[in-house]
């Protein structure tokens, strides 16, 4: 760490912007060599272990400086990791089934907008891409839309988007624009809240279409600076979108012209069927959590039927099971800071870390095996959600990522100059406007 | 000079506006460059900060301005979201203020505090948010609560909407951030608790974002209405005015301050900042004519017919541009004929009427008229002529600095910040070096108290 409490990056990423290659046109043919899984990192706070921000190593007073965000991100790229993902919520950060309503003193309280610390940290960087949680309950579709193209503008085709539904009455306050029941865990797990949680997720489905239809209403070539007739746009390239949803209308088009990727990268968590089935309609990747190979095995088969339900068509979708790090580091055992981290967060005795993902506490092999096994049951990839932050980064860069290296499980070089690109996904998307 | 010696100069401020939709950039010159990549906005926002100014600014417009049913094709067209861009202008900047334009009519206050103050944090204390009201129901047909306000309701609206971001930004008191690692404390019991309720907005919960480093970060507004006025005088830091000419300049001066003195208010807290261009030559004559000529190349025909036509609300295609103004008159309660505009003309007779008049006095054809109606505020001349002429403007209270912006991106400011600014240095009119931390700092400031526990309501 430097004086000023920022994390250095083994490399410079400081640079000329005139010889930058992510600069070239992200739209193109990348050349796709082999293949490997897709190796993404998760950012919260000091880390996603409730009490990381207690460790040592924390700095949980840096939470809302720049330098604290831009150096985990220059260290994620120093590992070449395919993308880093900023949590978000639309109130204050709350476990997953933590009352959001409680006045904790113990936890961290405190998170800045995700896609403006994605943005504050794009041109600090230059191959990794940027994917930031953005709530789609309360916020406005035009807003996202142009936000995240923006966001697509200012890194240079490294922007994409994880969507959150709000489950939370709670934060249906903060707005005051309507009122949405509480959705407590019982609920959830007991049927009792299908319905509230099927109408979510369809409302965060036609918040993604517009969003989509938003990023295409201009055409890759509306801009046409024809001197002659003195037309800054050919307007029949502008479209509205017209969208009508029982939730809200957009008329378009966008003010944003289209982003270097026509489509920055759609991403979203799921841990059910009903999300399953929204990534499927909607999404290019999602997250899953599997806590073990056969469930593993499990939520991939039913990923796979969600998109035959939806009938998706074209690209599959990209599936990427997360996994909660806890790792051996600064001669500690994963085992052992685990056992530390959980008597410091005062669960209920012997219960340990419980969280929507696996977690594994242990070395790099470990990490490395279960990334072996579930690649080859057909993932691909793996997002790693280091627990304290930032020494489990700094040991996934330093030992997971080199370990996967030599197996093959992680790429060896940035290869392509959109986040697309280093996903596989095709970069020449046209507008759903174009006339061919 | 006009100020007597002895007394300290008032310092003058400066914000580089970068235009967005607009028919002043004449994007059809071979030097000018793309209107959305981020070179642009990195380009200019280091100019500006090279030039040791105040702050970077971008004007808003939430939907692409139409004509008759049609987005115009002639002008600029196309602009990036506001906070996404000075995000990441932050990372390229040290010193330079960010402020954002964003409208209180189609944002809620929960999400806009939050946006604001992270940038704040995120730019170490530079951020600034320019309030606008701009209302009509084509923009609101883009958002969720649709629709629009009534023109009367707009300034209520936004007035609730400050209230309610001043309440969320002092919910967390800087001693409100415990961090005590040992003893497992993170925050006090209720920071960041927050609960109002007023015509507008009934909110409440959690607000996690601590206090900004700026306290509260810069408030901008830009109405000129009366009641946008005593908003302006009521709430904000500093006003971005559309008065360029000296003398209707100082009026506006003179009456926003006394409005600021009338709501208790130090005159010396809320800054007036026109928005003004310039041209520059190497002599008096040679910017002259190419003031002239930038003047005829920002208002084509074309451009004229529709400049008008915001005017006469009516479709004015068939007129002649280097004819007579059109005899027709104004069409008062048809629906806009130009939507998407953020300034309307409200009194469209009065307006046709005086424009006939000074086209009668002087000649003008339609072109003309529109070209003196809409490419006004220029300073032109020698660096030395134009470093006198805003000095003088200052020293003399026509505002308190400009906002500035050029008919070429994203270089245009270049040769203001190589040529004007040394010379304002000179006078000691303007900084060399950036003396504070924040944008609040550099404008001379004070960071407003934070409103005690009495009057931010606890939600529990
Ligand atoms: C100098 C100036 C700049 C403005 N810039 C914007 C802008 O960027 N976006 C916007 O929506 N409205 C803008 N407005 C419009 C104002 O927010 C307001 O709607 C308009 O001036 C009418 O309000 P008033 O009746 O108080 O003058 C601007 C107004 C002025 C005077």
């Amino acid at each position: 760490m430097t004086t000023d409490g920022s994390l250095t990056a083994p490399q410079d990423p400081a640079h000329d912007p005139a010889d930058d290659p992510a600069r070239e046109p992200a739209a193109g043919h990348d050349q796709a060599p082999a293949s490997t899984p897709i190796v993404a990192v998760a950012l919260d706070g000091a880390g996603w272990h409730p009490a990381a921000w207690r460790e040592p190593g924390a700095r949980p007073e840096a939470l809302t400086d720049a330098a604290y965000w831009v150096g985990l991100t220059q260290l994620a790229e120093a590992g070449l990791v395919d993308l880093v993902t900023f949590e978000d919520s639309f109130g204050i950060p709350v476990g997953p089934w933590d009352d959001p309503a409680a006045d904790r003193t113990d936890r961290v309280r405190v998170r800045l907008d995700a896609e403006l610390v994605a943005a504050r940290v794009a041109p600090t960087t230059r191959h990794v891409g940027l994917v930031p949680v953005v709530t789609v309950t309360h916020t406005e579709p035009f807003h996202v839309a142009k936000a995240l193209a923006t966001l697509d503008h200012t890194s240079r085709g490294r922007a994409g988007w994880q969507v959150r539904a709000s489950p939370s009455g709670t934060e249906a306050r903060l707005t005051g624009r309507r009122d949405l029941p509480e959705i407590t865990q019982e609920d959830y797990t007991s049927g009792r809240a299908d319905e509230q949680v099927a109408e979510r997720f369809a409302e965060a489905a036609a918040v993604v279409d517009a969003v989509r239809a938003l990023w295409d209403s201009w055409e890759d070539d509306a801009e046409i600076r024809d001197v002659a007739t003195r037309r800054f746009i050919d307007r029949d390239k502008v479209h509205r979108v017209d969208v009508e949803t029982p939730w809200f209308s957009v008329r378009g088009p966008s003010i944003t012209p289209r982003p270097p990727q026509g489509q920055p990268v759609v991403t979203a968590l799921a841990h059910a069927t009903v999300p399953y089935e929204l990534a499927a309609r909607s999404a290019d990747v999602v997250f899953v959590t599997p806590q073990d190979d056969a469930t593993a095995a499990s939520i991939l088969a039913e990923v796979r039927a969600a998109e035959e339900r939806v009938g998706r068509t074209g690209e599959p979708l990209r599936v990427v099971a997360d996994l909660a790090v806890v790792l051996d580091t600064n001669g500690r055992a994963g085992a052992e800071r685990l056992a530390r981290l959980d008597a410091r967060a005062g669960s209920a005795a012997g219960s340990g870390w419980v969280t929507d993902a696996r977690v594994l506490a242990g070395s790099a092999a470990d990490v490395a095996d279960v990334v072996e096994a579930w690649t080859a049951l057909g993932y691909d990839g793996v997002r790693l959600r280091p627990a304290v932050l930032p020494d489990d980064l700094e040991a996934l860069v330093t030992d997971v990522l080199p370990e996967l290296r030599r197996r093959g499980l992680a790429r060896t070089a940035y290869d392509a100059g959109s986040l697309r690109g280093l996903l596989r996904l095709p970069t020449d998307v046209p507008s759903r406007f174009a006339v061919v | 000079m006009s100020t007597p010696t002895g007394t300290p100069r008032k310092q003058i401020i400066l914000g580089a506006y970068l235009g967005g939709v607009n028919h002043h950039t004449l994007w059809h010159l071979p030097e000018s460059g793309s209107q959305i990549d981020f070179s642009t906005f990195e380009h200019t926002a280091r100019t500006a900060e090279r030039g040791r100014f105040d702050f970077f600014f971008l004007a808003e417009g939430l939907a692409l301005r139409e004509r008759d049913g049609q987005v115009f094709d002639q002008d600029i067209v196309g602009r990036p979201d506001t906070f996404t861009v000075l995000a990441s202008l932050a990372a390229v900047t040290e010193h330079l203020g960010l402020a954002a334009t964003i409208n209180a009519t189609f944002n809620e206050p929960y999400e806009l505090a939050r946006q604001i103050v992270s940038l704040d944090h995120l730019s170490g204390g530079r951020a600034a948010w320019n309030v606008v009201t701009s209302f009509d129901a084509f923009t609101g047909a883009n958002f969720r609560r649709g629709g629009f306000l009534d023109r009367s309701q707009r300034y209520e609206r936004a007035a609730e909407t400050i209230e309610v971001v001043r309440s969320l930004w002092d919910s967390w008191a800087a001693e409100d951030l415990v961090i005590d690692k040992e003893a497992g404390v993170f925050s006090r019991s209720g920071a960041g608790s927050f609960a109002h309720a007023g015509p507008q907005f009934d909110v409440g919960g959690w607000f996690g974002v601590p206090r900004a480093p700026q306290g509260h970060p810069v408030i901008l507004q830009a109405g000129v209405s009366p009641q946008g006025r005593d908003f302006a005088a009521a709430n904000s830091d500093a006003i971005f005015s559309p008065y360029g000419r000296f003398d209707e300049a100082r009026a506006y001066y003179q009456d926003v301050k006394a409005r600021a003195a009338g709501f208790g208010r130090d005159p010396d807290h809320l800054k007036i900042l026109p928005s003004a261009s310039f041209v520059l030559g190497a002599t008096e004559k040679e910017a002259q004519d190419k003031a002239r000529w930038v003047r005829e190349e920002q208002v084509t025909g074309r451009t004229a017919q529709i400049l008008l036509e915001q005017i006469w609300n009516r479709d004015l295609s068939a007129y002649d541009p280097d004819g007579p103004l059109p005899d027709v008159e104004p069409a008062l309660d048809a629906p806009s004929f130009i939507a998407g505009r953020a300034l309307t003309h409200a009194d469209r007779p009065a307006t046709v009427a005086r424009l006939r008049a000074q086209a009668e006095a002087n000649g003008w054809s339609l072109r003309q008229t529109a070209v003196e109606e809409f490419t006004r505020g220029s300073f032109v001349g020698t660096p030395t002529r134009v470093a006198d002429a805003l000095d003088d403007f200052v020293q003399d209270d026509g505002s308190d600095g400009f906002v500035i912006g050029s008919y070429l991106v994203p270089t245009g400011l270049d040769e203001f910040v190589d040529d004007v600014v040394p010379l304002l240095q000179e006078r000691g009119s303007l900084r060399t070096e950036y003396t504070g931390t924040t944008l609040r700092d550099n404008l001379g400031l004070p960071t407003p108290a934070r409103a005690g526990d009495a009057a931010v309501a606890r939600a529990v």
